[in-house]
């Protein structure tokens, strides 16, 4: 990858290592940052993106693929997060794998002032509900990034959030 | 619109009359009353899993069952304060349109596990409307014992997702103490259950 690649580089980077990792749900919902991840995940035929109502589902949806044998990775934008921790009960009290994608927003640059309390809660929040977060600022990172997240989610076992930070993505102009 | 249907339909034996061969699915059951008539009713089979808490999170999970398993039948049973608690995933569901997943809530208008104070299934919430307008196709609503057949003809067919609501009388659910450690029951059920 240059220091310079684009969403679309950098989504297929994460889309073909997960879909190597043997991840077939992608639970989402819809955020600028994941539109790339969804379509290569509706496009693939390894794979399937499922379009939620609220970020909650997902985590009880990545369980249920789990306990027959599958796996998922919930993509969300960071306001999500809000509506997710009881339903992290599950993943720390079952130690479930659970691998969470975060596109920032509220972080960095952000010009909506509506986003920033959420955006500046979500890495207490998940680490409030016993998730790891892994963050991601430069394009030098990502790829050891996604590594770490897939190994601490599918090997360890655990509960663990890759955060793309505004830096990383670029802050929404209006 | 708050014309809703009686209940006149007792919960305890339910479940057996609903689904005469268990061991045919694989079975999830929201938290409270619905996971003690389960967890009753099959004794803690290996193919249930039951919650204890993440409260609306019985039909996702469901869900993601049904889509990694998709050659497995899948069914959830919950009850009505917990799938109102995330009546949103009912159009997960419908979008998802898996053709393994039934959804049966045991309604008995009340949250039980908290003393039973009124849910809104006792007062205008109709949840057979509720499902058809999320996209869910297949509906059933029964709350009297001579709709009972019916009901198990409409569950074994293999038309789905499907919804079937079932108005019982408020009362306690089965007397049963399931295992609370969800680390175990999910080792249990995915050496059971897992591809």
């Amino acid at each position: 990858m240059t220091a310079t690649s684009t969403r679309a580089e950098w989504s297929k980077l994460i889309f073909d290592k997960l879909a190597d990792a043997g991840v077939t749900l992608f639970p989402y919902v819809p955020d600028f940052g994941n539109d790339d991840l969804v379509k290569l995940a509706e496009a693939d035929n390894r794979t399937r993106a499922v379009l939620l109502s609220s970020e909650q589902e997902g985590v009880a949806l990545c369980a249920g693929a789990d306990l027959v044998g599958g796996r998922g990775v919930l993509l969300m934008q960071s306001s999500g997060v809000g509506n997710c921790p009881n339903m992290l009960s599950l993943i720390q009290g079952g130690r479930f794998p659970m691998l969470m994608i975060v596109t920032m927003r509220g972080d960095y640059g952000e010009q909506n002032p509506w986003q920033y309390p959420m955006g500046q809660a979500v890495i207490p929040v998940l680490e409030a509900m016993g998730i790891q977060c892994i963050r991601v600022e430069r394009e030098d990172e990502l790829e050891q990034a996604v590594d770490a997240s897939i190994s601490a989610a599918f090997v360890a076992e655990r509960g663990v959030a890759l955060i793309l930070t505004q830096k990383f993505l670029g802050a929404k102009a209006f | 619109m708050t014309d809703l249907p009686d209940r006149a339909l007792d919960r305890h034996d339910l479940l057996p009359h609903l689904f005469p061969n268990p061991d045919d699915y694989l079975l999830l059951a929201g938290l409270a009353g619905a996971a003690k008539d389960t967890a009753a009713w099959t004794q803690e089979a290996d193919n249930l899993i039951t919650l204890g808490g993440a409260m609306g999170g019985a039909v996702p999970m469901a869900l993601g069952m049904a889509l990694a398993a998709p050659d497995r039948k899948v069914v959830v049973l919950t009850g009505d304060g917990e799938l109102m608690m995330n009546a949103g995933a009912l159009a997960t569901v419908a979008s998802a349109a898996p053709q393994n997943l039934t959804i049966v809530c045991i309604d008995n208008g009340q949250h039980g596990e908290t003393g039973g104070q009124a849910g809104h299934t006792s007062r205008r919430t109709n949840l057979a409307t509720l499902a058809e307008g999320s996209g869910i196709a297949s509906v059933m609503t029964i709350s009297a014992p001579d709709e009972l057949p019916a009901a198990r003809d409409f569950l074994a067919d293999d038309i789905a997702p499907k919804f079937l609501w079932v108005r019982v009388t408020p009362g306690p659910p089965a007397d049963y103490k399931r295992n609370w450690d969800l680390v175990e029951c999910r080792l249990r059920f995915r050496r059971a259950n897992a591809l």
